[in-house]
């Protein structure tokens, strides 16, 4: 029987599981959980603080899933090495667990450059867990001054989290811009204004030069005073157990598009991992929660014997602060077309006469017809682009496409 | 499994499937009372021109992105149909970003809803079907 070992519990590791049950009703299956708690809804710990979700329906899946799956799920117990010779994974604790193939789903970690003072901030936080978002609950309240170092995703979707519960919420980040990382300058603009709008303060194109237990000083000789400090800089993916034993690693465990790292039988994915953009034609770590559950389907099956690639994968987000909602992917080369009212504003990136990305604010109805031509490299001459330029529709593709779309199984 | 289909060729382009869609979901048991006066929320949307037209709603795929992307989890197959959680769902929108058909939409709550083949609601058969005057849409198993 196949003994199926896979480090950490997120999204990678359910689609791991998922893709190994596919091909192997039986082989034992054990996850190991740095974490106290089952597989949650991760990025829904903003939603949380915000009362849309809750600690029950925050489950990703259903309360049953370990023993449906006939997963042996090991809480609080993390990876200390994966010890190819014997092939088994030895565990902080001291438990050695045999594997036939394992998958490293391990995730990342906040990433907290040197800053000046640091340790003498008491209320700091990072903003990656459940139990971050337990505690900033607990000690958030409406006399709480928030400074969020980070206007990126994580950063913002805390704010807008803490909004309600906290007194004051200021953000700053060294870019000249909120959400650097999908935005360019004007769209970013375009969002800022309405952060800005909910009473979020920024100071941008600056960063803490020195801390003290309850001010900030900024490197533009600005002070932040604060109560809370929460630092939302960046993550690095956990990529310790396969270096150390020698495997190939950049800034995320390298993986082909059927999961497998360099070392025979063990398999990466989700955050930690770095797989093919098929965006850019080459790999980096794309860590979104999509890819985590393609990566480790992908690992999941490939581990149990079937075969399955991912080499799809594109830099895609849709998210929202406040009611301005934003959905972007790909990459933002070539021409630039855009289409903009008051309360909108929509880019499209067109290069070698294909969709190769798009960045839409407030008009993101069936967007997925646009993410389609970018995952899947459509040439522009089989739709009628000016249509879709105004609007997401089907009726843009040919009539021999909207039948295969339509007219079977897909 | 039997799916919804839709013949250009048939499609009248008269909407009707939306007004039966939006009652069969609105679980109230009369079409004034769920419909009149009221911003409509259909789970099927006319597409095309004044030539062509054709009703689109959820492709039950064999392999659901909107499953796979979702951030909450709140996306599964219940016996072949793709079903939405709708009390697990924040109203993200990831499914959105990844439907290649567009076939999701947010509801009057902010969560998200789509075609889950009147499943879960009294009518037993697609409304969007057995209201067609056309025949245009079918409720077939092609595989």
């Amino acid at each position: 029987m196949n003994e199926y070992v896979i480090i950490g519990n997120s999204i990678a590791a359910v689609g791991c599981v998922e893709g190994i049950r596919k091909y192997d009703k039986e082989g034992k299956i054990t996850i190991l959980s740095k974490e106290n708690h089952k597989v949650y809804a991760r990025p829904l710990i903003s939603y949380y603080l915000e009362k849309k979700t809750d600690l029950q329906r925050i489950n990703y899946r259903s309360g049953s899933f370990y023993e449906d799956e006939k997963v042996e799920l090991l809480l609080g117990e993390s990876a200390a090495k994966i010890d190819t010779a014997s092939k088994k994974v030895l565990t902080d604790s001291g438990k050695e667990i045999p594997y036939t193939k394992v998958c490293v789903a391990t995730g990342s970690s906040p990433f907290v450059p040197p800053m000046e003072g640091l340790e003498n901030v008491e209320k700091k936080f990072s903003f990656m867990t459940i139990d971050d978002s337990l505690e900033l609950e607990k000690t958030i309240d409406k006399t709480s001054r928030v400074l969020i170092v980070g206007a990126g995703l994580i950063g913002l979707k805390c704010a807008e989290g803490i909004k309600d519960l906290a007194g004051s919420i200021t953000v700053c980040d060294l870019a000249d811009r909120v959400l650097s990382s999908i935005l360019d300058a004007e769209c970013a603009a375009f969002v800022q204004k309405g952060l800005e709008a909910n009473g979020i303060e920024f100071f941008l194109s600056d960063s803490v030069a020195k801390f003290e237990a309850n001010k900030a000083y900024m490197k533009s000789g600005k002070e932040v005073d604060f109560d809370v400090l929460v630092l939302a800089i960046g993550v690095r993916a956990n990529i310790s157990l396969i270096k150390d034993i020698g495997g190939e690693t950049n800034r995320g465990i390298v993986i082909n598009e059927k999961s497998e790292t360099s070392i025979p039988d063990v398999y990466a994915a989700g955050d930690c991992a770095e797989g093919f953009d098929s965006s850019i034609g080459a790999k980096r770590v794309l860590a979104l929660l999509p890819n985590a559950y393609m990566q480790g389907h992908a690992a999941g099956v490939n581990m149990a014997g079937g075969e399955e690639v991912f080499d799809k994968a594109i830099p895609m987000n849709s998210i929202g602060f406040f009611g301005t909602h934003i959905m972007t992917a790909g990459t933002y080369e070539g021409e630039m077309i855009e289409e903009k009212d008051d309360v909108t504003l929509k880019r499209f990136f067109v290069k070698d006469n294909k969709l190769v990305g798009y960045m839409l604010i407030n008009d993101v109805g069936r967007a997925g017809i646009y993410t389609s031509l970018v995952r899947e490299k459509v040439s522009l001459d089989t739709v009628d682009f000016e249509l879709l330029k105004k609007v997401a529709t089907t009726f843009a593709f040919s009539k021999e496409n909207r039948g295969k779309k339509f007219g079977g199984v897909v | 499994m039997k799916r919804v289909y839709v013949n250009e060729e048939w499609c009248l382009g008269c909407h009707l499937c939306e007004y039966n869609c939006a009652f069969a979901n609105s679980g109230l048991k009369d079409m004034a009372d769920a419909l009149k006066g009221k911003n409509i929320f259909p789970r099927i949307h006319v597409e095309g021109d004044e030539k062509i037209s054709y009703a689109v709603s959820c492709r039950h795929c064999e392999d659901p992105l909107c499953i796979k992307s979702c951030i909450a989890g709140a996306i599964s197959k219940v016996d072949g149909i793709v079903t939405v959680d709708r009390s697990k769902c924040v109203g993200c929108m990831t499914c959105i970003l990844v439907c290649p058909y567009g076939a999701l939409a947010l509801g009057e709550e902010g969560t998200m809803q789509k075609c889950e083949l009147c499943a879960k609601n009294s009518c037993g058969e697609p409304a969007c079907v057995t209201g067609c005057p056309n025949k245009a849409i079918v409720f077939e198993d092609r595989g």
